[in-house]
């Protein structure tokens, strides 16, 4: 239950959020499914929109389409095999690592870079939520978006065209994948780029976490690791780590992580700032997807799980062994690996006719000269500059501002309508004595 | 509409601030995004120039519907050779600004190519006045 406590509005990178009759408003065309919102709500109010758990038996035949940060959100004593046995004990009938296309993704990213010199720096667009933000924010750097589609949409791609060799009608197959965040849900839903995803549905990683968790707990699988056969490559356990796609590209590449470092950066970008490099990595999450909204583990210890699970593969053969098997995906996804166009679709301008925009920042600039700017987000909107451009489009009024009203109590404002203004933003219930906030202890 | 930026010489931590300030608000006010970069970087390079080579400069930038009018004004060392100094790749910059990854001598030659109208003006001793005019509508 949402108590309009504006966690969730400060935390916003786009300020896509606001606070009006004590709850939380969420405009969703600036919305970038980053999740920020989601880690620092209090109430649990923010629910990450999945499919019904149940829906994997409506086929025969049930792919559990795993990251590779699954397997590091385990305790210690926990191995790869017992987890696996676990999905296979809740209902699927396959498991399968996202990350199995990487190594055919690599040479193609490199030949990509190469090939659009004329469109430097490349941008990885691994990152759902990145993509979004660029589009969003950043919208002249939606060119330099790279138009290769990301690992997760071919390997499905990849698995639906086995099925298919098989004889197995494709109604049967249901491809599930278990998301680390809510960003890449957004991409599957309604994905930028790409006509239809090949995936049937998702579900996220908490509970999976959870049902697998207990499965393991209640001694229902034996840890026989033989159970699973892991395609992957050292390269492939840690792509979806910070580093992951920029230490394997020739030329000059960069990784930076975390919403807020990633903007800041985008910034320097876009002013040609940064000379010289061919390929950005920016992800989202501080540590990438190991510390995506949905994960149970601590981010840095699944970061070192994978890590070192990929450094004992670099030290058997096995390494060399699954990197050879790649060949098996040339023939599958040969004219499949491109995205069509990304689309820009700007959220900073404050009109499309350039006179109409003037004349709003105008007013705009003018009532910054009297808004207090500090930020104090008791207006509901995030910032002074916030409510300001929400004034001036219609969508709040100057008097929300509680430095305004103390001024305008001096002569015609009632105070007894500018606590009905402070209500209508924040519920009358913030204003009765409680004990029990959620967020008291945070 | 008006907007006024203060650039201080030898503040190269700060160099590009006034071009970033410029770039939000157009951004704002839905300007072509290819028009934009090149205002940018126009900008951007006249700034640097103010901060490299003057004393102090004040950008006054103007924005109407059809156009947009960079004005750099500096209090420097002026230019002895105007010619000289829109040749690419001439340059009075020291070892240790060029370091910085400055001075490269293309700096005015850069803003020229990126305005649709240009001009400048220098008295030595005093300073330089930049005029650097882009259109907004895309012909």
């Amino acid at each position: 239950m949402c108590i309009g406590c504006a966690h969730c509005m400060r935390a916003c990178p786009t300020e896509a959020l606001r606070v009006k009759g004590g709850k939380a408003y969420l405009h969703s065309d600036r919305c970038i499914d980053c999740g920020e919102c989601y880690r620092v709500c209090p109430t649990g109010a923010i629910i990450v929109e999945q499919d019904d758990f149940q829906n994997i038996f409506n086929f025969k035949h049930r792919v559990a389409l795993i990251p590779s940060v699954l397997l590091g959100q385990y305790p210690d004593d926990v191995t790869t095999g017992m987890v696996v046995q676990a999905l296979q004990t809740i209902g699927f009938t396959e498991v399968f690592e996202v990350e199995d296309s990487v190594e055919y993704l690599i040479p193609q990213i490199n030949e990509y870079i190469a090939k659009n010199q004329n469109k430097k720096p490349i941008i990885s667009s691994f990152c759902p939520a990145i993509v979004r933000l660029v589009q969003v924010k950043f919208p002249w750097l939606v060119g330099n978006l790279m138009l290769l589609r990301p690992p997760l949409d071919l390997t499905s791609s990849y698995i639906r065209s086995k099925y298919r060799e098989q004889g197995i009608d494709e109604c049967e197959v249901g491809v599930f994948y278990i998301t680390p965040c809510a960003a890449k849900i957004a991409a599957i839903k309604s994905p930028v780029g790409e006509e239809k995803s090949e995936i049937t549905g998702v579900i996220n990683m908490d509970l999976i976490y959870n049902r697998t968790l207990l499965e393991i707990k209640k001694k229902a699988v034996n840890g026989d690791d033989e159970v699973f056969n892991s395609q992957l490559t050292s390269k492939c356990i840690t792509w979806a780590l910070t580093n992951g796609e920029a230490s394997h590209i020739n030329g000059r590449s960069m990784a930076i992580d975390g919403i807020h470092n990633v903007m800041e950066f985008l910034d320097k970008i876009e002013n040609d700032e940064v000379a010289g490099v061919d390929f950005f990595e920016l992800r989202a999450c501080d540590e990438s997807c190991a510390g995506g909204i949905l994960t149970a583990g601590n981010r840095f210890l699944t970061a070192e799980f994978l890590r070192s699970r990929a450094k004992a593969l670099v030290e058997t053969n096995q390494n060399q062994v699954n990197a050879g098997k790649l060949i098996r995906y040339q023939q599958y996804l040969v004219g499949k690996i491109d995205l069509v166009r990304v689309e820009p679709r700007s959220m900073v301008k404050l009109d499309e006719d350039m006179a109409k925009a003037m004349k709003k920042m105008e007013r705009v600039n003018r009532l910054m000269c009297y808004l207090p700017g500090i930020d104090c987000g008791v207006c509901g909107a995030p910032s002074c500059q916030a409510l300001a451009e929400d004034i001036v489009q219609g969508e709040a009024s100057i008097s929300q501002c509680v430095f305004l009203q103390k001024n305008m109590e001096q002569n015609k404002l009632h105070p007894e309508h500018s606590f009905r203004i402070m209500k209508k933003i924040w519920g009358d219930n913030r204003f009765l004595k409680d004990c029990d906030k959620p967020n008291q202890n945070k | 509409m008006n907007f006024e930026f203060k650039v201080l010489g030898g503040d190269f931590v700060r160099a590009g601030n006034a071009s970033s300030q410029v770039k939000k608000i157009l951004k704002q006010l839905n300007v072509d995004a290819s028009i934009i970069k090149r205002i940018v970087v126009a900008l951007y390079e006249g700034e640097v120039n103010i901060v490299a080579h003057a004393y102090s400069g004040v950008i006054k930038v103007n924005i109407d519907t059809e156009r947009i009018l960079l004005m750099l004004d500096d209090s420097g060392p002026g230019i002895p050779d105007i010619g000289l100094a829109m040749q690419p790749g001439f340059s009075t910059a020291s070892p240790i600004v060029r370091e910085m990854g400055f001075g490269a001598g293309m700096g005015l030659p850069n803003i020229k190519d990126n305005s649709d109208e240009f001009s400048i003006s220098s008295e030595v001793g005093k300073g330089t006045h930049l005029e650097i005019l882009v259109n907004l509508k895309v012909t």
